[in-house]
């Protein structure tokens, strides 16, 4: 039997669904109207999206001195910010393409949204360097092209180059996946649309995808290839991240195992961003017969995964710190730090929030519970973002000389511009929403027959899934054939 | 000149789909196309589809990105304008190849990624502006359309088909 799987594993798309059903379902979010919920969530982050554009403005207009750094703290916020994103931006991709290499049949129903996520995050953490070089317009210098003075080139040695090709790669490879993916949820979309201005609109996105059994089977060769591609782009976005720090000499940075902890930790926040969005969209789009208890259930365990490596890599900083014996390692480890010193308070939030908090999912009541999920991603974001100020600021904050000792304090321009990414990452998500096909509608059929709740149940009944085929095309004929 | 009437048989289930093709095989007619709103598995073998060889192509142009990659840097770094930096020196690439391991491997899947969905969309006809060449709309929501050319046997094949299990059978006439 093509569609057998286990009858032990729960289905992944629950009630009497046909293919048509599916088409309905996935259909309808883009089709209706929206309501006043996604209105009042659109204007706030479309409020809290301009107030960081016009922070954005004061910033470029008067100087990177609107911000609370110094000449000790050459940067905190911004670069937290961009971490905690790159970071978030890391779930989709891994949803994609690690999980579709492991033919995991539950990513079906997440992963167009995740990867949605994915890209937006990237947006909003790319903002970041850009905003930071203070004059945006002369990005193009990160560009492997020579100066005006004659051909000094980029530094291929720097962190922060290798940063610049990790991430538009990512960016640009992680697009391209997402949108071949889509073409066909695009044609979907197209060949039902009653509006002409509609049907133009997604005929123009679906790239007059036909959907020839040639197509289908380069389509499945290519998203094989680029699930290939990209998972070790995924592993090395993060690592490449974390060597923007571990490759110098600060203490408390040049630590051997920043990839790693880097790129688990991201993978932990990425995972509760989507359980924070898909939480959200699962009950406003009516898509919880696709996105179920399983589905949340698979991603708290990867969540307990990654959570518990990340705080086996706080361990194991604190213990090498220690027992390096260095001077340098225990005074920022051990006795500023963290612990003690005037940020005390973010050391203890990113225990609570990261390594506490978490364990709660190893109850499976918990782990499978839509409320408790939703407030323990919250509590795992927050956590997150405080990881990468506890890992920047407090390390910059106390230096090896004395005189370079300075608090950071943010100003209202570096809340400002977070609020704003924020805002803007939201208005994204939320205009992605109501005009994209939310769930991989095509993917999802072919794993309705296996997966589904409808055809499992017949199957333990001994049904077939193939229907029982009745002619009814030729006249005359059917009489006969029925018998067959 | 062959005629240029053709059978649209539809079908709404794979499973019967895919024995449908294999008695449309078995009887020696030639499928011109078959339009899915999904992948079917076995299909291409079933109608007799070469497999694809885009993860082939993707491999040589991963090669053209590495090797670009690996240019770039001796140009740049090695050849053009050398630079101390941090106390190391640049004499000679294969010396500094560890600080380029990044840029060699992101310009590998940069190369390979882009240039592989490029040559899909080429090859697969898919580009903006481009306009669909399915038949009928219902083959991106649930129904999978099998085109077989007619040449004067389209009694046979109706009746063929029509055991087969189509739910709607079509003569039309091809542009």
């Amino acid at each position: 039997m093509s569609h057998y799987e286990a009858p032990i594993r729960e289905p992944l798309v629950l009630g009497d669904k046909s293919y048509h059903d599916i088409t309905e379902d996935i259909a309808k979010p883009i089709e209706g109207k929206a309501n006043k919920n996604w209105y009042v969530a659109f204007y706030i982050s479309l409020a809290a999206m301009l107030w960081g554009f016009g922070c954005i403005f004061y910033t470029v207009g008067t100087g990177i001195g609107v911000w609370g750094l110094s000449k000790n703290i050459g940067w905190a916020w911004d670069i937290t910010n961009f971490v905690w994103w790159v970071g978030i931006g890391h779930a989709g991709t891994l949803i994609s393409a690690v999980l579709l290499l492991f033919r995991q049949k539950w990513r079906m129903a997440i992963n167009r949204s995740a990867e949605a996520m994915t890209i937006f995050a990237v947006f909003q953490a790319g903002l970041f360097p850009i905003i930071h070089m203070g004059r945006p317009w002369n990005g193009y210098w990160v560009l492997p092209i020579p100066n005006q003075f004659g051909s000094l080139w980029v530094n291929f040695n720097s962190p922060l180059l290798w940063d610049v090709f990790a991430i538009s790669t990512y960016l640009s490879v992680s697009l391209v996946f997402w949108w071949t993916g889509l073409l066909p949820d695009f044609a979907m979309i197209r060949d039902r649309a009653v509006k002409p201005f509609q049907k133009k609109i997604y005929a123009l996105l679906s790239f007059g995808w036909s959907g020839r059994a040639k197509d289908w089977q380069r389509f499945e060769e290519v998203s094989l290839v680029l699930a290939g591609l990209a998972t070790p782009l995924v592993l090395s976005v993060h690592t490449i991240v974390s060597m923007d720090f571990a490759t110098s000499i600060n203490p408390g940075w040049h630590s051997t195992i920043f990839p790693p902890y880097f790129v688990a930790g991201a993978i932990f926040s990425g995972f509760a961003m989507v359980q924070t969005l898909l939480g959200i969209m699962r009950k406003v789009t009516n898509l919880e017969d696709y996105i179920t208890r399983i589905h949340i259930e698979y991603m708290n365990i990867v969540i307990i995964l990654t959570g518990g490596i990340v705080a086996v890599a706080y361990a194991t900083e604190f213990f090498i710190a220690w027992y390096t014996g260095s001077p340098y390692e225990n005074y920022t480890y051990l006795s500023v730090g963290a612990a003690t010193g005037p940020y005390a308070w973010a050391f203890y939030s990113l225990l609570f929030f990261n390594i506490l908090t978490p364990q709660l999912l190893w109850f499976k009541k918990i782990r499978r519970s839509f409320i408790w999920t939703f407030i323990i991603s919250i509590f795992i974001n927050i956590g997150m973002w405080f990881e990468r100020f506890d890992i920047i600021a407090i390390v910059l904050s106390k230096g090896h000389l004395p005189s370079t000792w300075w608090r950071f304090e943010p100003t209202f321009v570096d809340v400002g511009i977070f609020i704003g990414t924020i805002g803007f990452f939201f208005v994204l998500f939320l205009l992605y929403a109501r005009t994209f096909p939310v769930i991989a509608q095509a993917e999802v059929k072919t794993i309705l027959k296996s997966s589904g709740e409808f055809y499992k149940n017949r199957r333990d009944q001994g049904i077939p899934t193939k229907p029982v085929i009745k002619v009814a095309a030729a006249e005359g004929e059917s009489d006969k054939l029925d018998k067959e | 000149m062959e005629s240029s009437k053709v059978i649209h048989a539809f079908y709404n289930d794979d499973e019967v789909l895919m024995d449908a093709v294999k008695a449309v095989k078995a009887e020696h007619h030639h499928i011109e196309e078959v339009f899915c709103p999904f992948p079917v598995h076995g299909l291409d073998k079933a109608m007799g589809l070469a497999p694809t060889k885009l993860a082939i192509t993707a491999f040589f142009y991963g090669i053209t990105g590495l090797s670009v990659a690996i240019w770039m840097t001796n140009y740049m770094m090695i050849q053009d304008w050398p630079q101390d930096i941090g106390g190391k020196p640049s004499f000679s690439w294969l010396e500094n190849m560890p600080a380029f391991v990044p840029i060699m491997f992101e310009l590998t899947v940069f190369f390979a990624a882009h240039l592989m969905v490029i040559t899909f969309y080429m090859r697969s006809r898919i580009w903006p502006f481009k306009n669909a060449e399915n038949p009928d709309p219902r083959t991106t929501d649930d129904h999978f359309l099998m085109e077989i050319p007619v040449n004067n046997n389209e009694e046979e094949l109706t009746v063929l088909l029509s055991k087969t299990g189509a739910v709607e059978i079509n003569v039309v006439d091809k542009h």
